[in-house]
């Protein structure tokens, strides 16, 4: 190509390219004018037609909350229920004397200083066409009142919502936790769509853990709405899916007698199926009553659960750190025999004291503090049976604090265990890192001593009492704690929670676990947990009583108080041939006996509950 | 010819300007930047009386521009020889992810308009929009114009093949924009008017195909488009809704957070799709005819540049994606206003979203860059 032509075809090509978008700018223009001219239309001549269809009949889209689902215990006890009940909204846009209405009101209906309050403080807040409150509750009385002479209320209706109700009051209290009026925060941490029509949300417990599931599905209605507020017609629904019932691992019958072998004290219980990790029962006393929280808890009822000595609202057992006592000698007994720091037959002779070779401080076996002088010759099985500090303080001197971490670590201590619930703590186990973090001060051999009985710096929960407890049962097997048993659609089917293998403990030689369990057996029958009876099924136990004085007492006047007296602390599985129930209980200040309230509670799931495994089902015994 | 005259003189004019500020060194075109800034301004007043006062969602979209502002800069950066060398690479990379997400879209049984990189929402069919324009540009610079007919058969098929598979996603409101766009690059290279009847005629006769390659929901909203009261609760029920808003906002407006349509009523999309039925709700006709001037005002920006390009290849470009954007304002709001079908395209830099903001910047980086890279390319 000429170097001509290449000028002449870009220039031409130029103008061509300049015509064109003359066009489009041609073009341009009269597509805006469409879109002008279509303004012009609606918003000059079809103005006073929108702005009615606008004022006076608004098709308005009213959310329906979806009904919350029902939770019931694994036998289908309902433990968490949905009740009607009645509350007067108000539209402040489509009032028409929004004051003078309250005041006429309040006249006629019951409403207190702080209804009217709080009414006052969300009108600040919401927009002028947002539905709020004037009063939650009202009595059929008040309804019926205000039924009769609505018309002369416009703006003011009655809705009828579902509230949460828990028939057993405190029983369940730390298993299911509460619903409570949505707040802003959490507002910002759900989809605004599907809360649209909701006005409570879990907020503790199950009842938090599951909000999804529980909450389900908003719907809506698509009604045309007079200036009164009225639904002139209702247009099209789309229903709400109402949320999936759960069905809980936990016996109430269980949970029940467990919570009144602990009444009027302070405490926890946990009790598991071994087989499967299903939770029976998981109590911690004081409870408190859920049914306060679901309306609005009043300032005076909150502050006397607040100001109770006993913390109601805390939740013992997965939130309770404390220290174990000697029921963590079944574990260390494992961790010795496994890592060969000691075997069946090894013995010491105690004589009530210890010292850590190369040092001068004296360790006293408990038998010290009553005046006798040891045990005498002790064997790991002896040392079980009759608790024997002393043989602990030397097998957790030689096998060293790494090493029984390891072991402890394996059966759960010091780390959540999962457990389907928000509010559960990890705890700690004694290690040098954490007793740095913690106390800023350095490891002595006299720490691993009292790791070996469970003092020194340790904190587990009853939860991980108890699940540790199952994988002594189940020799090794480890399986997830939880609290879901079952959840029922909305179209009725059912779907059920398999139970879930976690990794297990491996022992070198698996006869180890024969010789602890065998011992934790005769804690009952001839050792220290004797108060806990002859009992027609077999148990392997371990008790603990966990010593708090010198654990920090601030407080001079409190050394006599009933606060400063021992934790006693117990754990169990039956029966051992083939165990149905693991439990851990631990009773604050020792009153009553961790070991009697423990009975109870197995007699009532082994006797009372007729869940003695049929013969068959029973592998021999060895 | 006096446009050859007029486009010499205005070539000496530009040619013999020495001094160079600090937006000419930076690669930024100042009268386009005024013209985002108020758009984006007006635009976060829109947004947050349409999500309900929502500050984090404000912020949301701060974060957007923001992020879209820096692509923009980015863009502007690169010369046009650059684009021009990579506009075929871009257009086959495009393509091939439309399909990609088109198999996963089939193998996941439903709609898929975008990738997942690892949390980064990557929509193929937004990379279209620029790369369809780059690639006619590219190869319409390379041939004979006005071009012969094989030439716009080879544009067609260009134009088609990612729209139609942008339409199957189904995303009908981008996939429009791409044919629109398309063609008028097509028309910008100066396709001869014959051709422009013949296609006229061919689209009518193509129609019942297109139709075929619709969902049925699409096909429902046009359906409903024809005949809003074909169906008054369900698609219908929407443009009825912003049609109410708009026209009970009338001349001044219900005033800023005053809607109560929009608020109230179920609006869809308000914050996305239909927000310019908030602006026309609250601010009325004068803040309706003002967002109108605002994009005027950018789209004459935008098509300045194609006017001053200097070679084939930029010119192309810049027409063609001006006109992307225009048409994106115009198919939105004749949507919302019931002048055309309900298809899910949003109002530039105003809609609450941020893939289509990115595109949108990275479009004006391009157009930045041609006007800025001006003296040192040509003659």
């Amino acid at each position: 190509m000429s170097p001509l032509l290449t000028i002449k075809n870009s220039s031409q090509e130029a103008g061509l390219f300049v015509r064109r978008i003359i066009a489009i700018a041609i073009f341009i223009v009269i597509l805006s004018l469409l879109l002008l001219g279509r303004l012009v239309v609606l918003q000059f001549f079809q103005h006073d037609y929108y702005t009615t269809l606008s004022d006076q009949n608004e098709i308005d889209l009213v959310p329906l909350a979806p009904n919350r689902g029902l939770i019931f215990d694994r036998q289908g006890i309902l433990l968490s229920n949905n009740t009607p009940v009645y509350s007067l909204i108000v539209t402040p846009s489509r009032t028409e004397n929004l004051d003078a209405s309250v005041q006429a009101l309040a006249r006629r209906i019951s409403l207190s200083q702080t209804d009217l309050d709080q009414f006052y403080q969300q009108l600040k807040t919401h927009r002028r066409f947002e539905q709020i409150p004037l009063k939650m509750r009202l009595s059929e009385e008040d309804v019926a009142r205000f039924m009769v002479d609505q018309y002369r209320y416009p703006g003011f209706s009655i809705n009828t919502n579902l509230m949460r109700q828990y028939p057993f009051g405190s029983t369940f209290s730390h298993v299911l936790g509460y619903v409570g009026r949505i707040n802003q925060d959490e507002v910002a941490h759900v989809n605004p769509a599907n809360y649209a029509g909701t006005n409570f949300m879990g907020k503790l417990g199950t009842e938090k853990f599951y909000e999804p599931r529980l909450h389900g599905q908003v719907g809506y209605q698509r009604a045309e709405i007079d200036a009164g507020g009225r639904i002139v017609r209702d247009l099209s629904t789309i229903k709400p899916v109402k949320g999936a019932d759960l069905y809980l691992t936990i016996n109430a019958g269980l949970q029940t007698a467990a919570e009144k072998a602990l009444e009027g004290n302070r405490g926890a219980i946990v009790a598991i199926n071994p087989k499967n990790g299903e939770v029976l029962a998981l109590v911690s006393e004081p409870g408190y009553d859920p049914n306060l929280f679901v309306s609005g808890i009043s300032q005076k009822d909150f502050n006397i659960l607040i100001n109770d000595k006993s913390h109601p609202l805390y939740n013992r057992a997965i939130h309770g750190l404390y220290a174990p006592g000697s029921i963590i000698k079944p574990f260390i007994a494992i961790a010795g025999l496994d890592s060969g720091k000691t075997t069946p037959t090894a013995q010491i002779n105690d004589q009530g004291v210890y010292q850590i070779p190369g040092t001068t401080h004296i360790f006293h076996d408990w038998t010290w503090w009553i005046g006798q002088h040891g045990h005498g010759l002790t064997n790991v099985t002896k040392a079980i049976i009759e608790s024997v500090d002393t043989y602990f303080y030397d097998l957790a001197h030689r096998m060293g604090i790494d090493l029984i971490d390891q072991y402890l670590t394996a059966f759960g201590f010091g780390q959540k265990t999962g457990i389907d619930l928000d509010e559960e703590l990890a705890g700690n186990i004694p290690s040098p890192a954490s007793k740095l973090r913690y106390q800023k001060a350095p490891w002595y051999p006299g720490d691993t001593a009292q790791t070996g009985i469970g003092q020194s710096f340790f904190q587990v929960t009853p939860l991980q009492l108890a699940t540790a407890t199952t994988i002594l049962a189940n020799r090794g097997l480890h399986y997830w704690p939880h609290l879901i048993y079952a959840e029922r659609l909305p179209n009725g089917h059912f779907v059920y929670e398999l139970p879930r293998q976690l990794p297990s403990v491996v022992l070198k030689n698996s006869t180890d676990w024969d010789v602890v369990i065998h011992a934790m057996a005769q804690v009952v029958t001839k050792g220290t947990g004797t108060s806990f009876g002859q009992t027609p099924y077999s148990v392997a136990a371990k008790t603990g009583t966990v010593q708090l004085i010198g654990k920090g007492a601030n407080g001079a006047n409190r050394a006599t108080s009933a606060n400063l007296r021992n934790n006693s602390t117990f754990i169990a599985f039956a029966p051992i041939e083939n165990p149905q129930i693991a439990l851990a209980v631990v009773v604050e200040n020792n009153a009553p006996n961790a070991a009697a309230v423990a009975r109870k509670v197995l007699d009532y799931y082994l006797l009372d509950e007729h869940h003695l495994p049929p013969a068959a089902e029973t592998p021999h015994a060895h | 010819m006096p446009i050859d005259f007029l486009k010499q003189k205005l070539q000496r004019k530009e040619s013999g300007t020495q001094y160079r500020t600090i937006f000419q060194v930076l690669h930024l075109d100042l009268y386009l930047l005024f013209g985002i800034l108020a758009l984006v301004i007006f635009g976060f007043f829109i947004l947050y009386s349409a999500s309900n006062q929502n500050l984090s969602m404000l912020l949301q979209g701060v974060l957007h521009i923001g992020l879209a502002a820096i692509i923009m800069f980015a863009f502007a950066q690169i010369p046009p020889y650059f684009y021009e060398r990579w506009s075929t690479w871009v257009f086959w990379s495009g393509s091939f992810l439309l399909l990609v997400v088109l198999a996963i879209g089939k193998i996941g049984g439903g709609a898929r308009r975008w990738l997942n990189l690892g949390g980064l929402h990557l929509q193929p069919s937004e990379i279209m929009k620029i790369a369809i324009p780059m690639m006619l540009a590219c190869y319409l610079s390379h041939k004979e114009l006005p071009p012969r007919l094989k030439n716009v058969l080879m544009c067609l098929l260009i134009i088609m093949a990612p729209a139609l598979l942008t339409i199957k996603e189904p995303d009908l409101g981008t996939g429009i924009l791409l044919i629109l766009a398309g063609f008028g690059v097509l028309f910008l290279a100066g396709i001869q008017w014959r051709y422009i009847i013949g296609a006229l005629l061919g689209l009518g006769a193509l129609t019942p195909i297109l139709w075929h390659f619709m969902h049925k929901y699409q096909k429902q909203r046009i359906l409903i488009f024809l005949n809003p009261e074909r169906d008054p609760l369900n698609t219908g029920y929407h443009i009825i809704q912003s049609k109410i808003a708009i026209g009970s906002g009338g001349f001044l407006g219900k005033g800023w957070l005053h809607g109560t349509q929009s608020h109230l009523s179920f609006l869809p999309a308000h914050a996305t799709d239909f927000i310019f039925a908030v602006c026309g709700e609250e601010f009325g006709f004068v803040g309706g005819l003002f967002l109108l001037l605002i994009y005027l005002y950018i789209t004459g920006c935008c098509f300045r540049v194609a006017y001053q390009a200097q070679d084939t290849y930029a010119r192309l470009l810049a027409g063609g994606l001006s006109l992307m954007f225009f048409m994106s304002v115009f198919v939105n709001m004749g949507m919302v206003v019931g002048i055309l079908p309900v298809v899910g395209v949003p109002l530039p830099l105003i809609s609450y979203g941020g893939s289509s903001m990115i595109t949108l910047m990275a479009t004006f980086g391009i157009l930045m860059s041609i006007q800025c890279h001006r003296k040192l390319i040509g003659n």
